[in-house]
This record gives C-alpha cells, sequence and structure tokens, in this order.
C-alpha cells in the first residue's frame, strides 16, 4: 500500500537523509522524499500497521533533520 | 517570506547590531568572552543544538556540525589569543544570511514552478433551485451538469449539453489558438472557458478528468531520480567524511611534520584555523539543492508546453536520443483517410464525388466515410436504390435512376468495364455510370502539415536516424517516408513486428545513445514501454497514452518532440554548468583555503554563496518558451 504525505524540510540534502531514514523503518518497503513538492511517498509492507509505522518513522526522521515536519 | 523566515531576519538584525555596538565597549579578558557570547549565541543556538543531538543520534559530520566546530573553535582561539571573537560570530551570521537567502530563493522557485503548472480548478458550479452553487470538484457525480462561465476553468471532463464558446487550451497544449465547441462536442478539463457559458454533462469524476492526471504525473515526475540526482546523493555521502578527515590531517599534520622535522614552531593557532574554515567550505549543499531543482524547472517549463514529462530520468535521456523511430498512422500523419486526387475524370470533380459518396452511402466504412466528407453536405439517400455490396469489391447501385459502380479494380473487371491504372499510392476507387468509365478517386491518409519540418529540426538537433514503422503497405510507407526524409522504413508490419523492429535498433544503437519511439499510445503500448523513451502524442483526453508513454505530448504536433528535446537540452546543460561550477569552487576554495591564501570569509562564500547562484542559475530551465 502506498500513502502520500505532506512534509516540511528546508534542505535538499536532509531530504535525501529523510528519504534514507524512512527507507530502513521496518514496515517501509520503499520511500520517496520529493523535496520540490514537499512530499513523501512511502510505500508499506503489506499489513503493516500504517499509523503505526509512520510514528516509527517520523521518530527516524526526527533523528537525522530535527526540523523536519511531516503531516500525518 | 514565511514564519521561519522572519524570525531568522530578526536574529540576524540584532546579532549584527550587538556585534558592531560592541566594538565600542572597551573590556577585556573573560568578561569580553561573555560578552561576545551573547550575539553568538543569539545568531547561532539552532545550529549548536543541532549539532548537539546530531552527535548524541551519532550522525556527525552534517553541516550543522561543521558550522559549530568552526566556530565553537574559532571562539576558542579569540580566548587563548586575545579576544577577537568577531570572526567567529561574523562567520556564523553569513551562513545564517547564506542560509536564509538560500531557503528564500528555493522557496521562491517552488513557488514559481508550482504556480506555473496551477491548472487546478477550484471549484464546479451546479444548477440547485434555479440558483448556481459552487461546490468542490470532487463532490461532482458522473453525469451531473455544470455550468461553466467565460473566465472560468472547466473543472471536469464531460459533453457540451448546450452553449457555444471558445476555449483557450494553452495550458494544456502550450497551443495559444482557441479552440471552438459546441453542443455535443467532447470538452477536456484544465482548459478555460472563453466567450460563452457552457453546459456541460460530466462523463468522468474530477480524480479521473484529465487536469488531475496531468497534475498527478507532473508533480509525481520529481521522484523519478536521474542518474545525476543519484549521482550527486552519492557523492554527498562519501564526500562530507572525506572532506572531515582532510580538515583534521589540514590540523594535524602540517604542525606535527614542521616541529618534529623542520624545527620550526608548530604553530598549531594557524593550522587549527585553517581547518576550521576548509570545513566551512565544504557543505555539500549547492550540489544537493540546485540539480534536482533544476529538473524540476525543467520539467515545469516542459509541461507549460504542452509537453509531459513522467520523471527527471526521462528528461536526461531525452537529451541523449540518437534514434527515433516513429508509428506513422496518427503520429506524421493525420490517421483520417481524405480524398487526395481525381484522374481521368470528364464530368466535374465535385459530380464524380457526389454519385460515388451516394453510391456508398450505406457503408460505414473509412473509405465512404471520407467520401461523404468530401462531398460536404447531408447526402440525399433517397436518390440511391438498389445498393448492392460486392464484399471485397465495391458497390453497386442506382443512383438518380443511373447505375453507378463504385469500386477496386476487382469490380471494374468483374463488370467488364476498362478502367485505368493510377500511379499514386492509397486505396483507388474507381468509378462507372451505364456501364462507362469515369475515372477513378485515390483516398490515402494525409502527412501532417508539420511532419516534414519536424523531421527536419530533429535532424538539426542531433537525432542521428529517424525510422518509421507502420502496418500499411511498402508502396504506401516508402512513399510518405521519402516525403518527409526518414532515413529507414519498416512496412507490412504486425504489431508484435513493432517491438521486434524496435528492439533490433536498440542493439544497433549501443547503449550511450538513447531511442524514442513515437506513437499515438492507442495500440502501440508495447513499443512505448519497450523502448529507452516512450512518447505518446495527441494525448487529450485519451487515458491509454498517458498511462503507458513516459513522455506525453498533450497535442499532435510532431514538431513538439524537437522542442522536447531542446528543453532537456538547455537543462542538462544547466545541470552540468551547477555540477562543475560548484564542485570547481569548492575544490579551488578548498585548496585556497588549506595554502592558507583564504580566510573563513571566503570560505562561507563557498558554502552559501555557491549555493544561491547555483539555485538562481537552476531558476533558468524554467524558461523554454523561444526554444
Amino acid at each position: 500500500m502506498k500513502k502520500i504525505y505532506k512534509i516540511e524540510v528546508d534542505c535538499a540534502n536532509c531530504a535525501n537523509l529523510m528519504e534514507d531514514a524512512a527507507k530502513r523503518t521496518d514496515g517501509v518497503k520503499d520511500a520517496v522524499v520529493n523535496f520540490m513538492t514537499q512530499k513523501m511517498t512511502v510505500e508499506f509492507d503489506d499489513n503493516s500497521n500504517t499509523s503505526a509505522v509512520m510514528q516509527e518513522v517520523y521518530k527516524n526522521c526526527k533523528k537525522v533533520e530535527d526540523d523536519c515536519v511531516i503531516y500525518m | 517570506m514565511n514564519k521561519k523566515q522572519q524570525k531568522m531576519l530578526i536574529r540576524i538584525l540584532i546579532s549584527a547590531a550587538m556585534m558592531i555596538g560592541f566594538r565600542y565597549i572597551h573590556v577585556s579578558g573573560l568578561l569580553r568572552f561573555f560578552l561576545y557570547l551573547i550575539p553568538y549565541f543569539i545568531i547561532g543556538y539552532d545550529i549548536l543544538r543541532k549539532a548537539g543531538k546530531g552527535i548524541l543520534n551519532k550522525r556527525v559530520f552534517d553541516e550543522n556540525f561543521l558550522m559549530s566546530v568552526a566556530t565553537v573553535g574559532a571562539m576558542i582561539l579569540g580566548l587563548v589569543q586575545g579576544g577577537d571573537y568577531v570572526e567567529a560570530i561574523a562567520v556564523m551570521l553569513f551562513y545564517q544570511i547564506g542560509e536564509l537567502f538560500q531557503s528564500y530563493a528555493v522557496g521562491k522557485s517552488r513557488k514559481n514552478i508550482s504556480e506555473l503548472m496551477d491548472i487546478r480548478p477550484d471549484y464546479a458550479n451546479i444548477e440547485q433551485d434555479g440558483k448556481l452553487v459552487r461546490v468542490d470538484p470532487d463532490e461532482v457525480e458522473v453525469g451531473k451538469i455544470i455550468v461553466v462561465s467565460p473566465g472560468e476553468k472547466v473543472p471536469i471532463d464531460g459533453i457540451v449539453e448546450s452553449g457555444i464558446s471558445s476555449l483557450n487550451t494553452s495550458a494544456l497544449t502550450g497551443e495559444s489558438l482557441p479552440r471552438d465547441v459546441k453542443t455535443g462536442d467532447e470538452i477536456i478539463s484544465g482548459c478555460i472557458n472563453m466567450t460563452g457559458v457552457l453546459k456541460i454533462r460530466t462523463t468522468k469524476e474530477f480524480g479521473d478528468s484529465t487536469v488531475s492526471k496531468i497534475l498527478d504525473l507532473v508533480e509525481n515526475a520529481s521522484s523519478r531520480k536521474s542518474k545525476s540526482e543519484d549521482f550527486i546523493s552519492k557523492f554527498a555521502k562519501i564526500y562530507t567524511p572525506v572532506v572531515c578527515y582532510s580538515a583534521l590531517a589540514v590540523a594535524v599534520i602540517p604542525p606535527i611534520v614542521s616541529a618534529l622535522f623542520l624545527n620550526l614552531s608548530a604553530d598549531w593557532g594557524t593550522w587549527v584555523y585553517r581547518a576550521l574554515s576548509f570545513l566551512v567550505a565544504s557543505c555539500p549543499c549547492a550540489l544537493v539543492v540546485s540539480i534536482p531543482l533544476s529538473f524540476f524547472a525543467g520539467i515545469g517549463g516542459a509541461s507549460k508546453c504542452g509537453i509531459l514529462i513522467k520523471g527527471s530520468n526521462y528528461l536526461e535521456a531525452l537529451s541523449k536520443t540518437g534514434y527515433i523511430v516513429f508509428d506513422k498512422t496518427g503520429t506524421l500523419t493525420q490517421g483520417v483517410f481524405e480524398v487526395n486526387a481525381i484522374h481521368h475524370n470528364t464530368m466535374p470533380e465535385s459530380r464524380l464525388i457526389e454519385y460515388a459518396a451516394l453510391a456508398e452511402s450505406a457503408s460505414s466504412h473509412p473509405i465512404a466515410q471520407s467520401l461523404q466528407r468530401a462531398y460536404g453536405p447531408e447526402l440525399d439517400r433517397s436518390r440511391v436504390q438498389d445498393i448492392k455490396e460486392i464484399s471485397g469489391n465495391g458497390v453497386v447501385a442506382k443512383v438518380d435512376g443511373m447505375t453507378v459502380a463504385a469500386g477496386n479494380d476487382k469490380l471494374m473487371r468483374r463488370l467488364g468495364i476498362e478502367y485505368k491504372d493510377c500511379h499514386k499510392v492509397g486505396t483507388i476507387i474507381h468509378l462507372a455510370i451505364n456501364g462507362e468509365y469515369q475515372g477513378h478517386i485515390v483516398i490515402s491518409d494525409v502527412v501532417k502539415p508539420t511532419a516534414s519540418e519536424a523531421i527536419s529540426l530533429l535532424k538539426k538537433s542531433g537525432v542521428r536516424k529517424t525510422a518509421m514503422l507502420t502496418g500499411d503497405s511498402k508502396a504506401v510507407a516508402d512513399q510518405v517516408a521519402s516525403d518527409l526524409g526518414i532515413d529507414i522504413v519498416y512496412s507490412e508490419l504486425l504489431p508484435g513486428d513493432k517491438v521486434e523492429k524496435v528492439e533490433d535498433l536498440m542493439k544497433e544503437k549501443g547503449e550511450k545513445i538513447k531511442l524514442a519511439f513515437v506513437g499515438d499510445g492507442i495500440n502501440d503500448a508495447p513499443v512505448l514501454s519497450r523502448a529507452d523513451i516512450g512518447i505518446a502524442m495527441g494525448a487529450m483526453g485519451s487515458d491509454a497514452a498517458i498511462e503507458a508513454a513516459d513522455i506525453v505530448l498533450m497535442d499532435d504536433n510532431p514538431v513538439k518532440i524537437s522542442k522536447a528535446i531542446k528543453i532537456s537540452k538547455k537543462c542538462l546543460g544547466i545541470v552540468y554548468q551547477n555540477i562543475i561550477f560548484a564542485i570547481g569552487i569548492k575544490v579551488l576554495a578548498l585548496i585556497l583555503v588549506a595554502l592558507g591564501l583564504a580566510n573563513m570569509w571566503l570560505a562561507v562564500f563557498a558554502d552559501v554563496g555557491v549555493t544561491v547562484l547555483a539555485v538562481l542559475n537552476a531558476a533558468r530551465a524554467l524558461f523554454v518558451k523561444k526554444l
């Protein structure tokens, strides 16, 4: 399942780091962060709890870029 | 400016004012240190905090860390060497100004591009109890009537129920010529209604309408990353640690070498300062931000011209196009059959067409339809009787009491009528009235008026080989190809053969050169997806084409292909400029700093100044109208 989230991130390198962080999260099959449109597309593993996974994604992103916001 | 940026501006102003003010306060020692600590924290607290968090999260080596190490180091040097704290604060200040300007410039160009692509309709008007009500287009069901007044965007695809108007389709096609619509015409969302009020019966939901599809496609385009973007991401990942270790080397090796082997003083202060400046200069942000921004701008500019590109990777591939393969029908030709010539006639041409059209009036075959179109007015069917269709041959019918035979060579032979062969290629309809030969009509697919210009423009823009694939007969295909100047022709192909031919060409061309296939997207989806770049044209309203292709031309003008190539070349040019410019200045600044020929100020310029210049350069990719 794929979901698109609106995000806020200031620098392009940070967006790349967020993408890596999201990809590393358990329950995430693939993630793409689009800095230009300020959107994060997350593809979840089958039968995973998306909101719980997104909490983890958010935590991991916070670690690499403290300023980032993900609207869930 | 947004809230964050305003706050930053205030911080910059306050700390700058303090820094200047403190020059007139004469204190020394620790007191001086604490005094200067105030503006330092005002301008740099967030950087320091982020650097601290980064270390806690085992993420050292980001730019916050670099800036913190550099400025904290400079503060300590100031404390040790006699009270110059201005440099640390100034560097932080300069860095923040640069960051602010950069975030403003990036935000601004992002907004410009998004606005450019803004074809999203905000509302739809529906009639309720005799009054017009504005509703969210998402809420309109299929089959509802919506009302579009002049000046408004058509929000949902549909069919005109009543009204006459002209539509401005330039947001979709880049074509400025208005399109006229009347009752019964199909209408596509995203057009702007110009003259009359239109009532439209919707045929799709908003989410399936053309405008939503296009928006979706363009917005997600920059998610498919190009090779240059991948290169930069990877580069940034290796680059930062390498620079950090180099800085460490600059700080440690020269003092040790000079102290131990050259019997000179170690001069730690100088070398640590140089190492810190080195760190500041090294931030990879210019590269990391400007490359995707260039692609985003290029894709945005192209979509303004009616060229939709599904990803940065395709834009990049397009600039390396060396082979272009066309499907003939619907791409280079109109895909509609038209009466092209009339030969050997004794009666006026219009009479000949009239008889042929009447004889064929019962048929729904494309040939019959093109005869009717050529004739013009509505056919008076009461003039026709006793229509006999002879399958594979033609028609014999009584028109105005005369026996009219219209058909191919076989029909003429069958009826024993002497006919004249035609030297033109196409479908030939011979006509005989009361057993007497009256001449023949040539019906063929018409080459698009812009097709030959398109081929010559492509050749000028560096395409090495053009090829054409068609299921048509060899004679027809060869003539079209030689008229247009196409290099290779493959004719009489079955749909499956087309994939094979494209694969052969892909083997022949080699890895570096890209092959683009241009089709109308209707029945060539397998070929579109097999080619390096699949280009579908005339996609207004055709969902299949938008799905299958990598690049979609909204109108069916083949000249747009060379335009797309030009846009891609310009965009890639800017990308390479930025890569070379940014890496070049960085390396130069790093060398100068390491040799002590440049101070921290230049180092900060090498960081933020270069970023801002690269961002401004990237925004140029947006301007593609005149290409």
